[in-house]
């Protein structure tokens, strides 16, 4: 049986990785794809609390973020259709409309 | 494993946000079938949704309950909250049924959603549980998203929506992993719990996973209330949206980040004060000195309440570090206040403004005093409450914001504050200087106000006078929200 160490280093290089993949990727798919994962990190650190502690109350924290990544994914995919049928593109460079 | 206990559930707490949810879930259908043109209707239906709920909110006042084991309390701060959020979203939503129809996007959905994201931030304001404010929070943040990208034909604001929802999403990661490791650290994500474990077990800022999560949730939250260095969506998404909804997001959703961002850090996380007191003196001068100087060099009056909203932002901030309670019955104050200045603002740039957001430039208002003397009077009440100068309510909310920080001897922030607010009125004057001042160019002919706009004028008029002549009546009932 691994420590709980494990499991916090894991899912704290996942969420580094997808912090530095929305601060350097352009394509705002990809974009989103880090951001899941970041949220995705922060579900395995609740589950190994939860485990850890004997505690349930990370697990019903996951359940509930799973839902919204499933409700932010939808809208958020339908935000970038919308861009892409003005602009033919969903690269961040792109939308440069709005800037001082 | 414990014990799988069923909870005690209280509907009766959460009364308002079902009526409302109801409400919006009966708009969506009627919005189906219904056939015509005009979506009017759907506003005056979703203002009478409000006015039942802001009923059933203020039922509970000074009738402290909790339901669902907790996670979900009726406290007197929850509901002046409420309040702000409700006044917020019926003041927008008279705004905008005008404004769909001359841009062109005139789509009852918007209505739902405005609903839909009023009931997130009232379950943030409510929320007793780091679970509950979670969900409250994306509950609003979902609902912004859309409603930021809610003019589909327009690019602008698609790329609103979509810097928004990229940006929105990527900080909702950062406050969910500071939740994580709160979690980690004291085993429960109820608030009180939170405190009394951290309490009983003796744990302080050497507690490095209990720092990190503090961290984390702060940079979250002031993702949320756009406090700099964590506000460059702002201007961009605030220029870009559609203006009622900007007038609704620059003080629903900030109002209700600060409620959540006051619970958990003043119930929560006290043993930790020390630090993050430090931590929200950086983030106050910033935000104030950021926002106040940057709006100095803009043109679009959009973006320049937007870099506005930041420095209000960052006023706040100074009652959050005063920490006393003064300073956070200034708080409650003052964003009462910001609801009723910066949306009659607004209603006054939709005005102005024509088809396709044009004519939203500071210099489009030359001349706009004299066309239409009530509205350029209107306007300068708006403009003098943001700037801060009496009798407007803004003066009042900043005297008590920065009072509490001198009482809590915070002397060098409350200079630096009051510093930006004097530096503050000099872009505030310049639309004034315009309006007065400048030869007109255009007639301002298609400026007409409909019946909705004046009703939302009138509130907003009186939203900031009264509360600027009688501070003590609202200034009373502030004390009487706070939890400590």
């Amino acid at each position: 049986m691994l420590s709980i160490n494990a499991y916090l280093i894991l899912s704290a290089i996942l969420f580094a990785i997808g912090t530095i993949g929305v601060l350097t990727r352009r394509n705002a798919i990809v974009i989103f794809m880090c951001v899941e994962m970041m949220l995705n990190a922060v579900n395995l650190t609740f589950i190994a609390f939860s485990k850890y502690l004997g505690n349930l109350d990370g697990q019903i924290f996951v359940f509930f973020v799973m839902t919204v990544a499933a409700a932010e994914a939808a809208v958020g995919l339908a935000l970038m259709i919308a861009f892409f049928k003005n602009r033919e593109s969903i690269d961040v460079e792109d939308m440069n409309l709005l800037k001082w | 494993m414990e014990n799988i206990v069923i909870p005690a559930i209280n509907m009766a707490v959460i009364a308002p946000e079902v009526i409302l949810s109801l409400f919006a879930m009966a708009l969506l259908l009627i919005n189906v079938f219904v056939k015509g043109e005009s979506k009017a209707y759907l506003g005056y239906l979703s203002i009478a949704g409000i006015v039942v709920t802001l009923f059933s909110v203020v039922s509970g006042w000074g009738c402290p309950a909790e339901g669902f084991s907790g996670t979900i309390v009726q406290d007197n701060f929850a509901i002046f909250f409420k309040v702000i959020f409700l006044i917020a979203a019926a003041m927008s939503i008279l705004i905008t049924d005008r404004y769909l129809e001359r841009e062109g996007c005139n789509q009852g959905e918007i209505y739902p959603l405005i609903l839909f994201a009023t009931v997130g931030m009232m379950l943030m304001a409510a929320g007793t549980d780091l679970m509950t404010i979670f969900l409250g929070l994306e509950v609003l943040s979902v609902s912004l998203y859309i409603l930021a990208g809610f003019n589909r034909g327009s690019l602008k604001s698609n790329e609103a929506g979509l810097k928004y929802f990229l940006l929105g999403a990527f900080s909702t990661g950062f406050l969910l992993y500071g939740m994580a490791l709160t979690y980690g650290a004291t085993g429960t994500t109820k608030v009180a719990k939170i405190a009394a474990f951290i309490a009983q077990a003796g744990i302080n800022s050497s507690n490095l996973m209990l720092l990190a999560g503090m961290l984390l949730m702060a940079t979250g939250f002031a993702f949320k209330v756009a406090a700099a260095p964590f506000h460059m969506w702002t201007p961009d998404v605030y220029e870009g949206a559609p203006t009622p909804m900007t007038a609704f997001m620059s003080v629903g959703p900030k109002a209700a980040g600060f409620a959540a961002f006051l619970r958990v850090f003043l119930v929560a996380l006290p043993a930790l004060k020390a630090e993050w007191t430090w931590l929200v003196w950086v983030l106050a001068v910033l935000t104030m000195t950021i926002g106040n100087i940057t709006a100095l060099y803009q043109q679009n009056i959009k973006r320049m309440l937007a870099y506005s909203s930041i420095a209000h932002a960052g006023y706040v901030l100074v009652g959050f570090v005063a920490g006393n309670a003064v300073g956070t019955a200034g708080i409650l104050f003052y964003m009462l206040s910001y609801a009723f200045m910066n949306i009659g603002a607004f209603a006054i740039i939709i005005l102005v403004g024509k088809k396709g957001e044009e004519n939203n430039n500071v210099s489009d208002y030359a001349g706009f005093g004299y066309k239409h003397p009530i509205l350029g009077i209107a306007m300068c009440i708006f403009l003098f409450s943001l700037a801060g100068i009496p009798p407007a309510a803004g003066f009042i909310g900043k005297f008590y914001l920065f009072s509490g920080a001198i009482q809590a001897g915070y002397i060098w922030l409350a200079v630096i504050g009051v510093l930006n607010s004097a530096a503050s009125v000099y872009y505030y004057l310049r639309v004034m200087v315009f309006m007065y001042f400048k030869e007109s160019t255009e007639e301002f002919g298609w400026v007409k106000l409909s019946p909705a706009f004046i009703l939302c004028l009138l509130i907003a008029v009186a939203g900031v006078l009264i509360p600027g002549v009688l501070p003590g009546v609202f200034l009373d009932l502030a004390q009487k929200a706070l939890f400590m």
